[in-house]
């Protein structure tokens, strides 16, 4: 079976007057149809840029210069921005961006803004995608008889349902949500969190989930996928990734997050992410991490497999090499 | 209910209380609300009570709206108080000068306790030194085109440090106090050269540059990464022995919470719903309110990702500008009995130093603080 989408060698720079920065740098991975894939990484390690970039949508300066992306075996790299825009963009992998409450345009009708995008794709009269854009309400919790209001007349946290059932609105395969979440309470996140599982077991719904926190990604990811410095340095399952970090990077960020009941010395990683106009040469993270050997400081490492279907790019794992 | 003076003045422990604090804010009216004379007024902070321990972390935690920031200005002196007051006991310098002033105060035990929004002049510059403030947004709250030298001085000649030598040694060691060393490296930046750590670090140099004695940290971590909020925490702590400081720490976040704190106040739209020792409070939760926000924390475990996580409360914090009568939590509360649509609960002691204010809670003892 091959997956339904597949990203390859990802690379996408943004071309400064001050040099090039390598924003993603070489990102593969791949998400089933109904698979729920958490990408993680600290502020600067490209993971948003990442998102752009499965939509195609990377802002200039910056341009996706190599790899590819491949939803159910057509590479949409490959395809005249035309037909990205009628055919994948929103149809078939939509975007809940981060800043979701200022998402929404606030002079025009909730209910209007979910039609436009509907209208925009399909051939259906106002009244209908109106029907829709209150049926999509409600599948989103909020009360449809709201599809006219105003996004001032919603809390928070009813605006970001509406940016998420506008995401949903052309059915689409995959939804990217970019920190959905990060401006929003812990009741209301919860809740959130829930219509999402709601959403995947229902409808069969792939969720590509880009956050800093990993917390939030074990609440319902299955595989989990960590960036740091534009690379993914560990890949695998949620169960291995949380119970066995194989990563120096992961480890770190797993003893960093406080938890209720848990210790009080917290630890943390020092120092921060490098610039990526000019990143350290071998490992990217060697600079920060406290098992640095010789060979980090020249060599990149590859991946290496530590089982089931878990990798990690860290030369600890190379057999021979002395983990004093 | 509420703080009986008498309670205050045997305590030896406290740097700042709020006695019955209400901080009320009117908005704008349209025409026809002016001429059917009907005010909009928004009660962020609606009748607190709060105990501050010297030398303590106290956290206010709630979710966004519920005043915890209006709250911690007030504490700071940013806002006078609508009603009520807050009194605070000063070093011994500065007690004798607001004596001097007549500013109004109670006796307590550990001393004077001054009413903060009484004071004016040169007393009033007194006091801004002694509590001070670290702001939520470590991009925003630095001015872009100032140096880092710049913004750490700035209070020092505000606060009448004529020596410029004396200055830089004061920013030198305040740098090198949150770690950012060496000093001379940073001296001479601009905000946009540092990281997010680095400038939540200014912030806290900031704050402490004139010797405070209290320091109200609004959210300090919240916008920084997962990775660097322990080491942010940690410095904290740290200032906070090193220079006998005590900490109001305002946050929506209890995990974080869990590890700074040594009270913890829930707070929930304008009022404290529970208060107690960090482990009573996140251990044995007795408000229905923080039941829920526990529950509602995401943890690092995959194992539950396919089940739907039951947060027993429903809707969302609602505004602050029409307060549900009875029991202000009534409308979300899983519990919510006849009782808690017409009365307002009191607070029952629920445990040592712990309080609720919930009716469930009935049969406790009734609190006195």
């Amino acid at each position: 079976m091959t997956a339904l989408l597949e990203v390859r060698n990802l690379k996408t720079y943004f071309f400064t007057l001050r040099g090039s920065v390598r924003a993603v740098d070489g990102v593969s991975f791949t998400l089933e149809k109904g698979e729920a894939l958490g990408i993680v990484g600290e502020s600067g390690s490209g993971k948003s840029t990442l998102g752009f970039s499965l939509l195609r949508l990377v802002p200039p300066p910056g341009r996706i210069v190599e790899g590819s992306i491949i939803l159910d075996g057509e590479d949409i790299l490959k395809l005249p921005e035309e037909r990205v825009r009628k055919e994948i963009r929103w149809k078939r992998i939509s975007m809940i961006f981060q800043s979701a409450l200022n998402a929404l345009n606030p002079v025009k009708r909730i209910g209007d803004q979910i039609a436009d995008a509907i209208m925009a794709h399909e051939d259906v009269d106002k009244k209908e995608a109106l029907e829709r854009a209150a049926e999509l309400l409600k599948s989103v919790g909020i009360d449809p008889r709201r599809v006219n209001n105003y996004p001032h007349e919603f809390s928070g946290g009813m605006k970001q349902r509406a940016v998420i059932a506008m995401a949903l609105a052309l059915q689409p395969d995959v939804v990217i949500a970019d920190e959905p979440t990060t401006a929003l309470d812990v009741v209301v996140q919860a809740q959130i969190l829930n219509l999402f599982k709601k959403l995947r077991k229902e409808k069969g719904l792939s969720i590509i989930l880009i956050t800093h926190d990993l917390s939030l990604v074990a609440e319902i990811a299955d595989k989990v996928a960590i960036m740091y410095a534009g690379k993914i340095v560990e890949l695998g399952p949620s169960e291995k990734i949380y119970t066995e970090p194989a990563h120096p990077y992961t480890k770190g960020l797993m003893a960093s997050i406080p938890r209720i009941g848990g210790s009080k010395e917290l630890a943390w990683i020092p120092g921060s992410p490098p610039d990526l106009r000019n990143p350290p040469p071998g490992c990217r993270f060697h600079p920060r991490c406290p098992f640095a050997m010789e060979i980090c400081r020249r060599e990149e490492p590859p991946y290496f497999d530590v089982g089931d279907g878990h990798i990690s790019a860290c030369w600890l794992h190379k057999e021979g090499i002395s983990k004093s | 209910m509420g703080i009986k003076i008498e309670e205050l003045s045997s305590r030896d422990d406290i740097i700042l209380a709020g006695i019955g604090v209400k901080m009320y804010f009117s908005l704008a009216r349209s025409i026809s609300e002016i001429l059917a004379r009907k005010s909009r007024v928004v009660k962020a902070v609606d009748g607190v009570d709060i105990l501050i321990e010297k030398g303590k972390v106290t956290c206010l935690v709630g979710e966004s709206g519920c005043g915890k920031t209006t709250l911690g200005k007030l504490i700071v002196g940013l806002y006078r108080p609508t009603e009520g007051s807050i009194v605070y006991r000063p070093s011994d310098e500065l007690s004798k000068v607001l004596l001097d002033a007549g500013v109004p105060y109670i006796e307590s035990k550990g001393g004077l306790l001054f009413d903060m929004a009484k004071a004016r002049g040169r007393a009033l510059k007194m006091l801004r030194r002694e509590i001070q403030i670290v702001f939520q947004d470590p991009y925003g709250s630095l001015n872009p085109r100032m140096t880092i030298k710049d913004i750490l001085e700035e209070p020092l000649i505000i606060h009448g440090y004529k020596d410029e030598k004396e200055r830089l040694e004061m920013v030198i060691k305040a740098l090198e106090d949150v770690k950012l060393t060496p000093p001379e490296e940073f001296l001479y930046r601009y905000p946009f050269q540092l990281s997010g750590g680095q400038r939540q670090r200014v912030n806290i140099a900031r704050a402490i540059i004139l010797g405070p004695r209290l320091v109200v940290a609004d959210e300090p971590v919240s916008m920084l990464d997962v990775s660097i909020r322990a080491e942010i925490l940690k410095l904290m702590l740290d200032l906070k022995e090193r220079r006998n400081l005590t900490y109001v720490f305002i946050t929506h976040d209890l995990a974080v919470a869990s590890i700074i704190c040594d009270y913890i106040n829930v707070m929930y739209l304008g009022r404290i719903v529970e208060y107690g020792p960090t482990d009573e409070i996140l251990l044995k939760p007795k408000h229905p309110y923080t039941q829920a926000l526990i529950a509602a924390v995401p943890s690092p475990d995959p194992k539950g990702r396919w089940r739907i996580k039951e947060v027993p409360i429903i809707g969302e914090i609602p505004s602050a500008l029409s307060i549900p009568p009875g029991c202000r939590f009534h409308p979300r509360c899983p519990y919510a009995m006849e009782k808690c649509k017409i009365n307002d609960p009191p607070y029952f002691e629920v445990g040592y130093k712990h309080l609720s204010a919930c009716w469930l809670n009935e049969g406790e003892k009734v609190a006195k603080i």
